[in-house]
C-alpha cells in the first residue's frame, strides 16, 4: 500500500514483513528511528515471532547476530557511523563463516571531529569486510531492497548490507509503496541454513584454519562473493516480475546512451543527479548518470560496459581515503575503458548538502576543464578557510623573532 | 506544478512537523510530496530548517530546498539571518510568525522585495489562545493552504487530526481549528493587499 511516511519507519515495516526471528541493535542516530520501531512491533506482537535482543553496544549486536544466524534464525540488525566501527571486529567473522543476515547503515559520518549527518565513509571504510553491499537511491528503494537483501543474504549464504543515506532519507517524509505481507511471504521462502548449531546434530562452525589451507579458503571467499553479482541480478529481475517495479540491481543507468560524459554516485544523491541530467540534456550536453547500486561485489564488467565510449567520467566521492585519496573513484578507475578520463571529486562530506546548484556547476566545471582528472579535487571546499587554516600552520612551524615568543 | 516551501524555525516549534503536515495532505489529496528535516543537535529554541516539496510529478531529488516558492518563518528573531530568505525569488512569497503588521516591520528596517509577497500571522497568539501554549505551526500551514490555494483545506485538517490523535480529541480539534482560523486571515489580507496569492 502507497504511503506517506518517514523512511525509517517504512524501512521497520517492511524488515518486519520479512520476519526475522532475532533482531539486536543498539541505537545511534540517525539509525535510532528504525530499531525504536522495530522494537515497538515485537513488544506489541505485531512482528511475532521475535526475540528483540537489547545489547550493551554495537559489538554485542553483532556478534548475537552471528550466534543467532549460526543457530539457523533470520536475523536484522542496523546501525551508523563509528557503530559500525565497533561491529568492525566480527564484521568479516559473519561474512567468512558464511552467515546470512541483514544490516541496514544509515549512513554517517565518522569522526573525528564529531558529526551526526550524512556521507559514507562509514560503509565504505568497511568496503572489504566480505559483506554484500547495497545503496539505496530512495525510501522506495530502500524499502525494496531489505526484502531482496533477505532473499540475496540466503541464497548466497553471506551477509547482506542495505546503506540508505542518514537523514536524508532515514528523515525523510515521502510516498513509499510498502510491500504487504502477502507480497513478502510469497517472494521470501523460510530460512533454510545450509548448516546450523543443534545440540543433536553437532557441527563445527569457525574451527580455525592454518596456512595448509587459508589461503584457498580465502580464494573461494572471494570467488563466492564475484559468484553473487549473478544473484544480486537475479534477484532484482525477480523482485520486478513480483512486485510490479523496478529497485536495485547492479547499476541504474540514466541517459547514458550516446553520452559523452558520465557522472557516477552512490545513494540518495541519484534523484537530483537525474533531475540535473535532464536539464543539461535539454541545453545540449551530451550528460548521463550511472548509479551504483551493488557496490560489494563490484560489478567490474557492467561498470565497464557502461562506460564505454564515454569521454569524461566523475565521480562523486561522499568519503576520503585520507592519505590516498577516493574510495569509490578507485573503483571506477579500475573499470574505466582505457583513455577514459576520470574526474575523482569529493563532496557532500559530513551532512554538507549535495545539491542540484552544486552537481550542475560539478558537471559545467569538468566540461569547461576546471575539474583535472589527474588529481582528486575538494568540489566544495571553502577554499579561503583551508588556506587560511594552512597559512597560520605554516606560520605556526616558521620560528618569529629567532624563536622567542 | 509545484510548490517548494521551506520553514524556519526553533526547536520546539513543530518545524518538522509542519513540513511533514504538508507533504502528509498533499499526499491525501493525490498529490506527490516530500518532506525533509535538516536535524541539527536538536535543542529547544536552536533554530531548525526542515524543506516541503509538493508536485503533480514524481519528486527524485532529496537535497533540500534552495530556491523556495514560500518561505515559512516561525519565529521573527530569524529574519536577521540572511539565510532564511536565501535563494527566494523576486516573486517568492514569505509567510511570517508575528502579531506585527508589514508596514510596523518595514518601519523595523526589514527589507521586504517590491514584487515578493509578504504575509503576517499572529500564530502565537492563536495558539496561545486554543491550546495555552505558544506552537505556531498547525496555524502557519492554514496560512499556506490559504496563500497558495493548493491544497484542499479537507485534507489538511485530517493530516492534522491524525497526527495529534494520539494527544486526544480536543488537541487535535484546537490544531485544526488553528489552520482554520489563519487560512480565514490570510484570506482577508491577501484581498485588503490586492498582491497576488
Amino acid at each position: 500500500m502507497r504511503r506517506q511516511l518517514e523512511g525509517s519507519l517504512a524501512v521497520a515495516d517492511t524488515v518486519a514483513r520479512c520476519r526475522p526471528r532475532v533482531v539486536a541493535a543498539y541505537p545511534i542516530s540517525p539509525q535510532t528511528h528504525i530499531v525504536e520501531a522495530l522494537s515497538e512491533l515485537v513488544a506489541s506482537g505485531g512482528l511475532a515471532p521475535c526475540e528483540y535482543l537489547t545489547v550493551e553496544s554495537e559489538f554485542g549486536a553483532l556478534s548475537a547476530c552471528i550466534g543467532a544466524s549460526a543457530a539457523g534464525a533470520r536475523t536484522y540488525t542496523a546501525t551508523a557511523s563509528q557503530g559500525l566501527l565497533f561491529m568492525a571486529e566480527a564484521l568479516p567473522n559473519a561474512s567468512g563463516l558464511g552467515l546470512p543476515m541483514v544490516m541496514t547503515v544509515a549512513n554517517r559520518a565518522l569522526g573525528a571531529p564529531i558529526n551526526i549527518w550524512n556521507d559514507h565513509s562509514d560503509a565504505l571504510s568497511q568496503r572489504d569486510a566480505g559483506w554484500l553491499m547495497l545503496f539505496a537511491s530512495s525510501n522506495q528503494e530502500a524499502v525494496d531492497l531489505h526484502v531482496q537483501a533477505f532473499a540475496l543474504s540466503e541464497r548466497t549464504s553471506l551477509p547482506v548490507m542495505v546503506c540508505m543515506d542518514g537523514f536524508v532519507l532515514t528523515h525523510a517524509v515521502e510516498e513509499v509503496d510498502v510491500p504487504e505481507q502477502e507480497q513478502v511471504d510469497a517472494f521470501l521462502p523460510d530460512f533454510h541454513p545450509r548448516q546450523s548449531l543443534d545440540p543433536d546434530h553437532p557441527v563445527t562452525i569457525g574451527a580455525m584454519v592454518g596456512p595448509e589451507a587459508f589461503t584457498e579458503v580465502k580464494y573461494l571467499m572471494a570467488h563466492r562473493q564475484l559468484r553473487a553479482l549473478d544473484e544480486v541480478s537475479a534477484v532484482a529481475q525477480e523482485f520486478e516480475s513480483a512486485f510490479g517495479r523496478t529497485s536495485g540491481g547492479l547499476l541504474q543507468p540514466y541517459r547514458t546512451d550516446g553520452a559523452e560524459l558520465v557522472v557516477v554516485a552512490l545513494g540518495s544523491v541519484l534523484g537530483s543527479l537525474a533531475d540535473v541530467v535532464d536539464e543539461l540534456r535539454d541545453e545540449g550536453l551530451a550528460v548521463g548518470a550511472l548509479g551504483i547500486c551493488c557496490y560489494r561485489p563490484w560489478p567490474f564488467d557492467e561498470v565497464r560496459d557502461a562506460l564505454r565510449g564515454v569521454t569524461d567520467v566523475v565521480v562523486v566521492n561522499r568519503a576520503v581515503a585520507v592519505g590516498s585519496g577516493s574510495i569509490l573513484g578507485q573503483d571506477v578507475r579500475l573499470s574505466a575503458p582505457r583513455g577514459t578520463a576520470v574526474h575523482d571529486v569529493v563532496l557532500g562530506l559530513g551532512g554538507r548538502p549535495v545539491t542540484r546548484d552544486v552537481l550542475r556547476r560539478l558537471v559545467l566545471d569538468v566540461v569547461t576543464g576546471r575539474v583535472g582528472s589527474d588529481s582528486l579535487t575538494f568540489f566544495d571546499l571553502d577554499h579561503d578557510r583551508a588556506a587560511a587554516e594552512l597559512a597560520r600552520e605554516l606560520a605556526d612551524t616558521v620560528p618569529a623573532n629567532g624563536g622567542g615568543s | 506544478m509545484k510548490l517548494d516551501v521551506r520553514i524556519h524555525g526553533r526547536g520546539g516549534q513543530g518545524v518538522v512537523t509542519a513540513a511533514e503536515l504538508l507533504s502528509v495532505a498533499a499526499f491525501d489529496q493525490g498529490l506527490h510530496a516530500q518532506a525533509l528535516p535538516s536535524f541539527g543537535s536538536e535543542r529547544t529554541g536552536a533554530p531548525v530548517t526542515a524543506s516541503c516539496r509538493i508536485s503533480d510529478r514524481p519528486i527524485r531529488s532529496h537535497d533540500p530546498v534552495s530556491h523556495p516558492d514560500l518561505v515559512m518563518v516561525q519565529d521573527l528573531t530569524l529574519l536577521r539571518d540572511p539565510a532564511v530568505l536565501a535563494g527566494l525569488p523576486d516573486d517568492g512569497t514569505v509567510l511570517v510568525n508575528t502579531r506585527r503588521d508589514l508596514a510596523d516591520l518595514a518601519r523595523g528596517g526589514l527589507v521586504m522585495g517590491p514584487a515578493q509577497h509578504w504575509v503576517t500571522v499572529p500564530a502565537n497568539d492563536l495558539s496561545r489562545e486554543l491550546l495555552g501554549r505558544p506552537l505556531p505551526n498547525t496555524a502557519l500551514i492554514g496560512a499556506v493552504v490559504g496563500i497558495t490555494g493548493l491544497l484542499e483545506p479537507e485534507a489538511v485538517a485530517g493530516s492534522i487530526r491524525r497526527r495529534f490523535a494520539g494527544l486526544g480529541e480536543h488537541v487535535a480539534d484546537a490544531n485544526v481549528r488553528l489552520a482554520e482560523l489563519a487560512y480565514d486571515l490570510v484570506a482577508t489580507q491577501t484581498r485588503g493587499s490586492g498582491t497576488h496569492a
